[in-house]
């Protein structure tokens, strides 16, 4: 199951982490955030090399901000600290596995 | 409520409908009036007809789905969104249905301006009610000047500090309110994020936030609205002509591959007879 991920738990989470890091910034109201929701939580059921998260826009503005969100959903792999892939809108299961090779 | 919404009413959309009405399917098939079809002067390379033009293939496929009980609107889809049912949204009224077939057809190419595609997500959005949000007390502007155009800015106008509309040479419609701006774009400005729009004039434009919204909602503006994937901006199917989204089938030219009306038909009919499928799933579900 994919983490949620807050702007207290962020550094720790996602910034910190070994290996890759996925996250999914949404936001309940968009609609084609649910549509991804179900492919996220596939690829976290699947990889065991990644950790998968969330952020909720609407519940950490900040880190929207930081990250300058402006079209949801959005994806981006954090490796040690930096994003390294980012992704705008839904994308397929096999286009977010290629992104976390990156 | 409607078993299926088509949209699109060229070979892929009437033969996906006439697959549905003979399986006694309540279908919608809705159209803008236009088609690859109706350019094409003389077809010859179809099945069985030495040849015919495009305009008279077009009108008799649509006098076959009407025969068989659909009901053809011509009207603009501008909105689509999913909740327990599809919801569209057309310059005329509102439709919902269990299941929606997207065969809208070959993909426009996307205004070749400077800037724009560098600048996707980046403050340039197809998508108002997706990303309107983040564009709050912010200076927006809508790029197009149809009923399309105007709904994206009838989303934007109560968030933004500020909503124009770009026509990018065309007439401002008559039905606005809104400061419009019909002169021609030179380029789109910005690097790490849109600052601004530059006109071909030499004057200027300082935004937050461009909202593409040219013409009528072709496949991607429709694909980002729901959430279906996109590649290349072809819509993603697999064999049985099933998107990302259950219930959401596609076929035709919006699919890419040979842009034909053999290959439309083909895949209208698997769509068609896959959605049949689909819907009665659900009743024996419920």
């Amino acid at each position: 199951m994919s983490l949620q991920v807050t702007e207290a738990t962020f550094q720790q989470e996602v910034l910190a982490a070994q290996g890759p890091v996925l996250v999914d910034f949404w936001a309940p109201w968009c609609g084609p955030c649910r549509m991804l929701g179900p492919v996220i939580e596939e690829v976290a059921g699947e990889v065991k090399d990644a950790k998968i998260c969330k952020v909720n826009v609407d519940e950490n503005p900040d880190l929207a901000g930081k990250y300058q969100i402006n079209a949801i959903p959005a994806l981006m792999v954090f490796k040690g600290g930096k994003v390294v892939a980012s992704a705008m809108g839904v994308q397929s299961k096999s286009t977010i596995l290629e992104m976390l090779k990156k | 409520m409607f078993d299926t919404i088509i949209i699109g009413a060229g070979p892929a959309g009437c033969s996906a409908a006439l697959y549905l009405c003979r399986g006694n399917a309540k279908v919608l098939l809705l159209t803008h009036g236009g088609s690859s079809l109706l350019k094409a002067h003389a077809l010859e390379n179809y099945y069985g007809l030495t040849s015919i033009s495009g305009s008279n293939l077009y009108k008799q496929g649509l006098e076959q789905v009407r025969r068989l009980g659909a009901t053809v609107q011509e009207e603009e889809v501008i909105d689509l969104s999913y909740d327990d049912k599809f919801v569209l949204q057309t310059n005329a009224g509102s439709y919902t249905s269990k299941t929606l077939i997207m065969a809208t057809g070959s993909v426009r190419t996307t205004l070749p301006l400077p800037g724009l595609k560098e600048l996707e997500g980046k403050g340039v959005s197809y998508c108002a009610v997706c990303d309107g949000f983040f564009f709050r007390k912010k200076k927006v502007a809508v790029l197009g000047n149809g009923a399309f155009a105007l709904h994206e800015a009838a989303v934007l106008e109560p968030l933004a500090a500020t909503t124009t509309l770009l026509t990018d040479g065309k007439n401002i419609p008559a039905g606005s309110n809104l400061p419009g701006v019909d002169k021609k774009i030179a380029a789109l400005e910005g690097t790490m994020h849109l600052t601004g729009i530059k006109f071909a004039d030499g004057s200027r434009l300082d935004l937050d936030g461009l909202f593409v919204a040219l013409g009528t909602a072709d496949t991607n503006a429709l694909a980002r609205k729901l959430g279906l994937v996109l590649e290349n901006n072809y819509l993603t199917v697999d064999k049985e002509m099933h998107t990302n989204i259950p219930g959401v089938f596609a076929a035709g030219d919006c699919i890419g591959g040979l842009n034909q009306v053999a290959t439309a038909v083909g895949e209208g009919a698997i769509a068609g007879m896959e959605a049949l499928k689909f819907i009665r799933a659900r009743a024996q579900h419920i």
